[in-house]
């Protein structure tokens, strides 16, 4: 009698606890890969502190006026926001077109799909070598065509717009075939049915992708659009490899955010700054993906009504 | 059913934990019996090195002498890479090679953490080295924590056959005349040469020529007490705005920027006429120079000698092979096997004997007209006058420097007096 209530306790406490427990892995990894280094981060903000040396005297926010009061924080805030418009846009137009072409019936259809997603298999370090010799400033592949055409060469290393513009490639030459492959998943799964209504209704090709296929994607757009947010203001490797020195040009002219980190981090080996420009560039992410959530949000709720 | 599966799932586990033990016994038990016939363990030692050391066929040579060794090396491209990748593994506790080779401009830095280096002290290595070189890396306490390795003499290397085109003299000698005395010197020889040649520059880059300048000033960015000085000193200002008035108004640079895709390039296609080249820069010419014909050496430089760069190998105290790691460094640095890293890369010696060896006075460079290298450099190592003082902070004063030369010279983004400014705000930003 005691053993089988004994037993009952277990299995009504398994039904309860049970499913915790098995989504439980995911966040106790995130609390050590992902919440911890947040909270430790915040922390060393609050102090000064050497890379070498360590923790040093306890200075409040003095390193956040510091920081703020900084036109290279400002400088790099813009060069991130200017890479990552130049990148995330014409990367998700491209994407959708993309797989809307692979959505069609095509011959050898595996073999096209595996192929976007090659650039995305080669390291962003080994994308930005290949790419640094096609844009260096004189003897560079892009400038060489330029001038053999009789154009002017671009200096990517020296005009900013140009430097986001060659660094927003290697982001795009290597996120395009990926998005697109998510793009495409999404696209299967619309149901023919309403392609067949649309033909029915008189609808073309083009007119079916944009009164279709485009509302359809929404959720996926939303979903891409956010991940493409947090990953390009985070850009570091593409714009860190676009010179030697690694520094963003001499004139800053491609420091991003996570490089003015890199620099006060290892440069000047400050981890207090270094830690504070983190917690900013964390907040700042927040209130974009908040921005966007708002935005998506409100662009569904229309597509629910009309 | 759920108390069944559990114990499946215990003692599965039981199982996996045995065997979790089982294996950590038997990789115990094998590493009892290893001892050679010299009574020593296998070791690997790996050594981290950037740009040329000239070390490749020497680690060879050590690997022969002492069979139980093997060495692992690890080469970065540039110094800056190299310091960066020394940090971080300083500052994560782990990861560093058993030897790293450290630049002098950023051995200052390192010396305010002397308990991350091992003590290199040893009576064999007394008087080894040139005695600036020993001092740059001995801590106030004494502590050593680095065995020199190369020392920079510069001496102007230069296309014979562009000076030849140009009208100027192009033999050693007369070359080692028409350069002697300042740099304003220099410079109106340079002047001279562009107006008789089509488009070819007199230097690579202005970050490189101001190098050369900066390195003959005594206390440039710093006092000796640590204070900065650099947006102050009289002299810095004043080669900044020579080494900027050469190079843009006058038109001698190349505009390039050093170590960059552009740069390297640049030396096979008869950019520019000249190039300051301390020891371990004829290793790069010749990489990057490759086929190229005409590069010679002259026995000169302006404003008196001058010394750029000049490495150092230390060993981290968290390597595990401190010891052997300590062996080899000090058979790395020792004159014969420095002699022979000089003939492989023109990695020019520290040591005191390796500079008086018959070996290295009659050393000569076949890529650069059969120069007599060895003798050339000893000559530019004698005639250096000033040791410069590098505190904490010259690495990246320097470095901020670098770049307004590079915004005037290269990028024209700035004029010399905006360029100035903005490395003020950068210094202030320290």
């Amino acid at each position: 009698m005691k053993r089988l209530a004994f037993s009952q306790k277990v299995s009504k406490w398994d039904v309860k606890l049970s499913p915790y427990l098995y989504i439980s892995p995911f966040f106790l990894l995130f609390a050590i890969t992902g919440l911890f280094p947040l909270l430790y981060t915040a922390w060393v903000s609050l102090h000064s502190w050497n890379l070498i040396g360590g923790q040093g005297d306890f200075t409040a926010l003095e390193n956040y006026e510091f920081v703020l009061a900084q036109p290279f924080f400002w400088n790099a805030v813009g060069n991130t926001f200017s890479i990552f418009l130049l990148s995330s846009v014409p990367q998700v137009v491209l994407a959708i077109a993309i797989a809307a072409v692979l959505d069609a019936n095509l011959r050898a259809r595996t073999f096209w799909r595996m192929g976007v997603l090659v650039p995305f298999v080669v390291a962003p370090v080994a994308v930005g070598l290949i790419f640094n010799n096609l844009f260096a400033d004189q003897a560079g592949l892009f400038n060489e065509l330029l001038t053999g055409i009789g154009l002017d060469p671009v200096r990517w290393h020296s005009d900013s717009l140009a430097s986001h513009a060659a660094i927003a490639t290697m982001v795009n030459f290597r996120w395009t075939g990926y998005n697109a492959l998510i793009f495409l998943a999404a696209m299967q799964a619309i149901p023919r049915d309403v392609y067949e209504a649309a033909t029915i209704d008189g609808a073309g090709r083009l007119r079916q992708f944009f009164s279709v296929t485009v509302p359809m994607l929404r959720p996926t757009i939303i979903f891409v659009v956010i991940t493409a947010t947090i990953g390009g203001l985070q850009i570091f490797d593409e714009a860190r490899v676009f010179d030697q020195a690694g520094l963003g040009g001499a004139d800053r002219q491609w420091q991003t955010l996570t490089m003015y980190i890199w620099e006060l981090g290892w440069g000047q080996r400050n981890f207090g700054r270094a830690s504070a420009v983190a917690w900013l560039l964390f907040l700042i992410i927040v209130v974009i993906a908040m921005a966007n959530f708002l935005i998506t949000r409100r662009i569904a709720n229309q597509g629910g009504r009309r | 059913m759920h108390s069944r599966a559990r114990i499946t799932a215990l003692s599965a586990t039981a199982a996996c934990l045995a065997l979790a033990l089982t294996a950590c016994g038997s990789g115990g038990s094998d590493n009892a019996g290893v001892e050679g016939e010299t009574g020593t363990d296998d070791v690997t030692l790996s050594v981290g090195t950037f740009n040329e050391f000239g070390y490749e066929e020497l680690f060879e040579e050590y690997e022969q002498l002492n069979p139980n060794v093997t060495i692992n090396h690890k080469k970065a491209a540039t110094s800056n890479e190299a310091r960066d990748n020394l940090t971080t593994r300083l500052a994560a506790g782990s990861g560093l090679s058993d030897i790293e080779g450290i630049e002098v401009d950023w051995l200052p830095e390192l010396l305010e953490f002397p308990d991350q280096f091992a003590d290199l002290t040893d009576p064999a290595v007394e008087g080894r080295w040139l005695d600036w070189k020993t001092e740059a890396a001995t801590t106030e306490d004494g502590q050593l924590i680095g065995y020199g390795t190369d020392a920079g003499p510069q001496g102007v290397c230069y296309r014979a056959d562009l000076f030849e085109k140009a009208g100027l003299p192009s033999d050693r000698e007369s070359v080692a005349a028409l350069l002697d005395g300042s740099w304003q010197d220099y410079f109106d020889a340079g002047k001279e040469f562009v107006a008789a040649s089509d488009g070819v520059a007199w230097f690579d880059s202005a970050g490189a020529t101001y190098q050369g300048m900066i390195n003959q000033v005594q206390n440039a960015y710093e006092d000796n007490d640590g204070t900065v000085i650099a947006t102050e000193n009289p002299e810095v200002k004043d080669i900044y705005e020579q080494v900027l008035q050469a190079s843009v108004t006058d038109g001698l640079s190349a505009h390039l920027t050093q170590w960059e895709d552009d740069w390297v390039a640049s030396f096979q296609s008869d950019a520019f006429a000249t190039k300051l080249c301390p020891g371990w820069m004829l290793g790069v010419i010749e990489g990057n120079a490759e086929g190229v014909e005409g590069w010679d050496i002259a026995d000169v430089f302006p404003g008196g000698g001058g010394n750029w760069g000049g490495s150092y190998l230390t060993v981290p105290t968290q390597g595990e092979n401190q010891a052997e790691a300590k062996k080899l460094a000090e058979w790395l640095t020792a004159p014969e096997q420095q002699i022979k890293a000089f003939e492989s890369k023109g990695t020019f010696p520290s040591q005191v004997e390796a500079l008086e060896s018959e070996e290295l006075q009659g050393q000569v460079d076949p890529f650069f007209n059969d120069a007599p290298t060895g003798q050339i450099l000893a000559n530019r190592a004698t005639a250096v006058e000033v040791t410069p003082f590098k505190g904490p902070k010259y690495f990246a004063i320097n470095d901020a420097m670098q770049q307004a030369l590079t915004r005037v010279d290269v990028d024209e983004t700035d004029d010399p007096a905006s360029s100035w400014e903005k490395f003020t705000t950068a210094v202030g930003a320290l």
